[in-house]
């Protein structure tokens, strides 16, 4: 096995995204360049509308890019098919989405358990009350996302994103959809186990107070990366 | 890299998962009302059929008999290993019948004990008198004359005539013998039946006679399958197997109709439970494409999340299949205790067949709606999590539907007995569905101006409508289609039904009479206007006997079928007319025209009847030769006809135009209606014309009666049936729209909305999608039943105007109250309660 601290977890190449519209074609991202080192916890930020969802998708192999590439630690993720990025998002990656995404049939820790059932994981239950129970909902196991409130919600997403000890971790303005402080306290949540699990962390956001507590922002204008800092 | 998840278990969890949170309810209760009532359809609908065969093989007094021109071995009549079958025999020939100076031909025919193995003789004590059934066969040293032949030898009970070297008394009057069959009507000699015991003491048999010995067989039905299975195949020169269809053809042809009507209903409930599937499995599809978003996000692979999706709705269609037959097997034994008294026949236990056909429509339509979706699904972008509007059914809807119509069309044709009745069904459910659709679409264009100008409730009614194109289509089409079955349903179970039995009416003929010399003919019609009894229509008869095809002679020697070599061995009657009888249809060729094709300058012409034709293999254009009173005749077919057996009107296999038969000499037959009460008239018109053969039917017709009034009440339950079908599918197209619907009247709700104006806005909605869909489904079922009654049962039907009526506005009730009871839970919910439980 490789040392895999030698290389970028993440590694943007050239990335472009043009798509047709009614009005002509459209250039979503031009030509983005970055790479994420283990460990590193990144913002990325920009008004609506300025590619930072589309660049999310491309980065966690879930859209595909027009022009350039993506290696996640080290591979070239669009060199591999559907089914092979979808394996890369099993073995590596964790998502957190503004819409939170539970499936509604499923109670929270079924939900929790899903990713571990996927990869035919046989302690998915065990695992997934730990989990719960780390984001403080032990005693919601039960609950249909519909008796929970949208902070439970996200935080059963959280339990979700991080049970398959994930080293990447891809957040889509988590707090879009909680009020200020609820969604303060899922932000703190997040960090808290991102710190503890050693994940590399991107997440996009549209708010400066978030984006101060990553160690790098990412800034994007109109497709354009203006800022690294 | 961990191994991927395995698949079953995967999928059982899911399906576990799912049902728990009230997901698969509507599709699972559409999937087993949908087998069920096509189980308990078909189930029953083949029961009865079952019971109408088994009826009818009474008039041949067996379920099977093999006929032959000489003694078969005992060895080849066994019945096979370990089942059992009873046995009966009869030796029949013609024979001279004397008493005292009287000598008369007759059909004579020694009986065992068991004989008949289905139905009962009858007998009375006088000729013409009420009868009762008889205890077992003639008694040895006794004789059976029928009604006729007593007359015509002037003997009565206790009388004593000869056979042969034996005498024997008469013990009765033999009125009713259901194995009568495998003689045609008009061929037959008066019948004497008699004890097998005294068969040998009247020396009639000898190598040289003509002889048939007939071999009854009744059993349970598999049991007689399997003896027919291996008997067939074996039969040898001379020899033939005998069912009810090759016996009386008015009983094939009522048993025929029978079939399509309770076949039309089994149709109509698998049409009905594939909509309702198909739209019920809509919507579990929409509501899981998130799923597949999300499971792809965490690392499924398209071939998982096919493979979990596809085992949970085979799991679903199996386990719908299962517990729908079940109940459906149920349900009929339900309705038999229901009917049975009404019935007033045994039912068969069902075949496996039903059974076979509901799991057929759990499955089958299962497949065809489901998998393309399902295919799709695999393809449900994970960028979906993300952005919401990619990877909608769209497209995939439109092939989804064709292929789920695909696979019915395919169950249909499978599971049909009439293809043509299915072909009639299938175009027109493909035709009505477009043009609902078309009529759908057009509608709701010509709709989406008109919101602007209308009140605010009738606004949100068809703002709903013409926001929802797609969905309002779609409903359009399935509110469509279920009225269009239920009335057409209606249709059949009324007008068509109706129609037929009018064509036996109470008093449609019972007696045939024959052999009325021309000379004759003023003096019967002036003898019925003295009776009281309505004069007869009288129609003239030569036989003669087929002896050329083309310029090929024809003999009983080129024909194996043994059919076949008894037509061309007895002599045919042949009829002139300037007009074909209403119920005669000519399916190829032409009629002649008014004092054409008398043979003046050409041929001769003739018009043979359908099946005759198919059984000596005589096409259109072949010049028949017939030798009629030792000089030949030579005419061209130029017609073939099909003629309605089963009203007992007098009926000819071959015609002529008026004048081609006039060298011939000719005698003339009748039929007419005599009520039980005057039956002593006949008594004297063959006092009067001895020569005059009176031949009863009133036995044969009172079985085609009893078919009718059977399927008639068959018919009026399983629409029942099919209606709880139609219910379905109303539920489920409205039940197709409910997510969508909650989002919007939610929507309105926090917008201020009333109550009323919204349970207004769903009434205007549901009310204005059932008109358009009654109308149309009425359109629709009238063009359907037309067809059905002029090609399939051979009925008159006449539109009626009052159907399109009873469409639209059944249809905007209808549909209108279970739409806003399917609904009205939005109402009656907190809008935030509502959204969370979708």
């Amino acid at each position: 096995m490789t040392d895999r601290s030698q290389y970028p977890v993440v590694e943007a190449r050239g990335i472009s995204k043009r798509v047709s519209s009614p009005e002509g074609e459209l250039e979503l991202l031009r030509d983005i360049q970055f790479s994420i080192l283990p460990g590193e916890a990144v913002a990325v930020l920009g008004a609506s509308g300025s590619g930072k969802t589309t660049l999310l998708g491309i980065l966690a192999g879930l859209d595909t890019p027009s022009a350039g590439t993506v290696l996640i630690e080290g591979a070239d993720l669009f060199a591999l098919g559907e089914d092979g990025r979808a394996g890369v998002r099993r073995e590596a990656i964790g998502f957190v989405f503004q819409s939170f995404h539970l499936l509604p049939t499923l109670t929270a820790v079924e939900n929790v358990m899903l990713p571990l059932e996927l990869a035919g994981r046989a302690d998915a239950r065990v695992q997934a009350e730990q989990w719960l129970a780390r984001v403080g909902l032990e005693r919601r196991l039960r609950h249909y996302p519909r008796q929970l409130s949208g902070g439970e919600q996200q935080r059963v997403a959280i339990a979700r994103a991080f049970v398959t000890r994930p080293r990447l971790l891809f957040a889509d303005e988590p707090t879009g959809n909680l009020d200020l402080a609820t969604g303060r306290r899922v932000i703190d949540l997040l960090f808290e186990i991102n710190r503890e699990q050693g994940t590399t962390l991107v997440l996009v956001t549209h708010d400066d107070k978030v984006a101060e507590r990553c160690t790098r922002r990412l800034r994007l204008d109109g497709g354009r990366l203006r800022g690294d800092a | 890299m961990s191994a991927p998840a395995p698949m079953l278990a995967l999928a059982l969890r899911m399906l576990r998962r799912d049902w728990r949170a009230g997901e698969l309810r509507v599709l699972a209760a559409a999937l087993v009302v949908a087998v069920a009532a096509v189980t308990a359809v078909g189930f029953f609908a083949d029961r009865i059929r079952l019971a109408l065969e088994l009826q009818a093989t009474e008039l041949l007094g067996a379920d099977l008999v093999i006929s032959a021109d000489h003694p078969l071995e005992a060895a080849r009549l066994a019945a096979p290993d370990g089942r059992a079958l009873r046995r009966a025999e009869a030796v029949e020939f013609p024979s001279m019948v004397i008493a005292g100076d009287q000598a008369q031909l007759a059909s004579v025919r020694a009986v065992s004990p068991d004989y008949p193995l289905r139905g009962r003789l009858r007998v009375s004590r006088e000729a013409y008198a009420p009868d009762a059934e008889a205890d077992g066969v003639p008694p040895a040293g006794a004789v059976w004359p029928e009604a006729r032949l007593a007359g015509q030898l002037g003997v009565a009970v206790g009388d004593t005539v000869e056979l042969g070297d034996a005498r024997l008394r008469v013990d009765a009057i033999l009125t009713v013998e259901p194995a009568g069959g495998g003689i045609g009507v008009f061929n037959l000699a008066p019948r004497l039946l008699f004890n097998a015991a005294d068969l040998a003491a009247t020396g009639l048999v000898q190598p040289a006679s003509r002889v048939r010995y007939r071999y009854l067989f009744a059993g349970e039905p598999d049991a007689v399958r399997a003896f027919r299975a291996r008997i067939e195949p074996a039969l040898g020169r001379g020899e033939s197997l005998e069912s009810v269809g090759d016996a009386r053809p008015e009983v094939r042809g009522a048993l025929d109709r029978a079939g399509r009507f309770l076949g039309l209903a089994t149709l109509v409930s698998v049409l009905l439970s594939g909509v309702a599937v198909a739209l019920s499995a809509r919507r579990f599809i929409v509501r899981h494409l998130d799923y597949c978003a999300v499971m792809r996000c965490l690392g499924a692979s398209q071939r998982l999340v096919l493979g979990v999706y596809g085992l949970q709705l085979g799991l679903l269609g199996l386990t719908a299949a299962l517990l729908g037959g079940a109940l459906g097997y149920l349900a009929q034994f339900g309705l038999e205790s229901l009917l049975g008294a009404l019935l007033e026949i045994d039912l068969p236990p069902p075949s496996a067949r039903p059974a076979l056909l509901g799991a057929g429509v759990a499955l089958v339509t299962r497949l065809g709606f489901a998998l393309p979706p399902l295919l799709h699904l695999r393809n449900v972008p994970a960028l979906r999590v993300i952005r919401r509007e990619l990877g909608g059914p769209g497209g995939a809807r439109l092939l989804s539907y064709l292929a789920g119509a695909a696979a019915m069309a395919a169950l249909i044709w499978w599971q049909a007995e009439d293809r043509l009745l299915s072909l009639y069904i299938l175009l027109g459910a493909v035709a009505a569905l477009a043009l609902l659709a078309a009529t759908a679409a057009g509608l709701i264009l010509l709709l989406r101006p008109l919101r602007h100008r209308v009140g605010s409730t009738w606004r949100f009614g068809l703002l709903s409508l013409t926001q929802r194109a797609g969905t309002g289509v779609m409903q359009v089409m399935a509110f469509g289609l279920g009225i269009l079955v239920l009335l057409l349903l209606g249709v059949v179970r009324g007008d068509l039904l109706r129609e037929w039995e009018h064509e036996l009416p109470e008093q449609a003929p019972n007696r045939f009479l024959i052999n009325i010399l021309p000379e004759q003919v003023e003096a019967v019609r002036a003898f019925f206007a003295r009776s009281g009894l309505e004069a007869p229509e009288l129609f003239p008869m030569v036989r003669g006997r087929l002896t050329g095809i083309g310029e090929r002679a024809v003999s009983a020697g080129l024909y194996e079928d043994d059919r076949a070599r008894r037509l061309v061995e007895r002599e045919f009657n042949l009829s002139w007319a300037a007009r074909a009888q209403p119920d005669n249809r000519i399916v190829a060729g032409a009629w002649w025209g008014e004092g054409e094709g008398g043979g003046g300058d050409g041929a001769a012409e003739l018009s043979v009847e359908q099946g005759l034709a198919e059984t000596l293999g005589i096409r259109l254009g072949d010049t028949l030769t017939f030798r009629i009173a030792g000089a030949d005749l030579r005419a061209r077919v130029t017609s073939l006809r099909e003629v309605e057996w089963d009203n007992f009107r007098v009926n000819f296999f071959v015609l002529t135009p008026p004048g081609v038969l006039d060298a011939f000499p000719a005698t003339w037959i009748t039929s007419l209606y005599v009520p039980a009460d005057r039956y002593p008239v006949l008594n004297g018109l063959v006092k009067a014309f001895p020569n005059v053969t009176v031949i009863d039917v009133s036995a044969i017709m009172d079985q085609v009666r009893r078919i009718m009034d059977r399927v008639a009440l068959a018919v009026q339950y399983v629409f029942l049936f099919t209606l709880i079908a139609g219910v379905l599918v109303m539920a489920a197209a409205i039940h197709a729209s409910l997510d969508e619907r909650v989002r919007e009247t939610v929507l309105l709700r926090t917008l201020g909305a009333s109550r009323r104006q919204l349970l207004l806005g769903l009434a205007t909605e549901f009310v204005s999608l059932g008109v358009v869909a009654g109308a149309l489904g009425a359109l629709g079922a009238g063009l359907i039943a037309q067809l059905l009654a002029s090609r399939v049962f051979h009925l008159a039907y006449h539109w009626d105007p009052a159907l399109w009526l009873i469409g639209a506005l059944g249809g905007g009730l209808g549909v209108g109250l279970a739409g806003v009871l399917g609904t009205r839970f939005v109402l009656n919910t907190p809008p935030m309660r509502a959204l969370r439980g979708l």
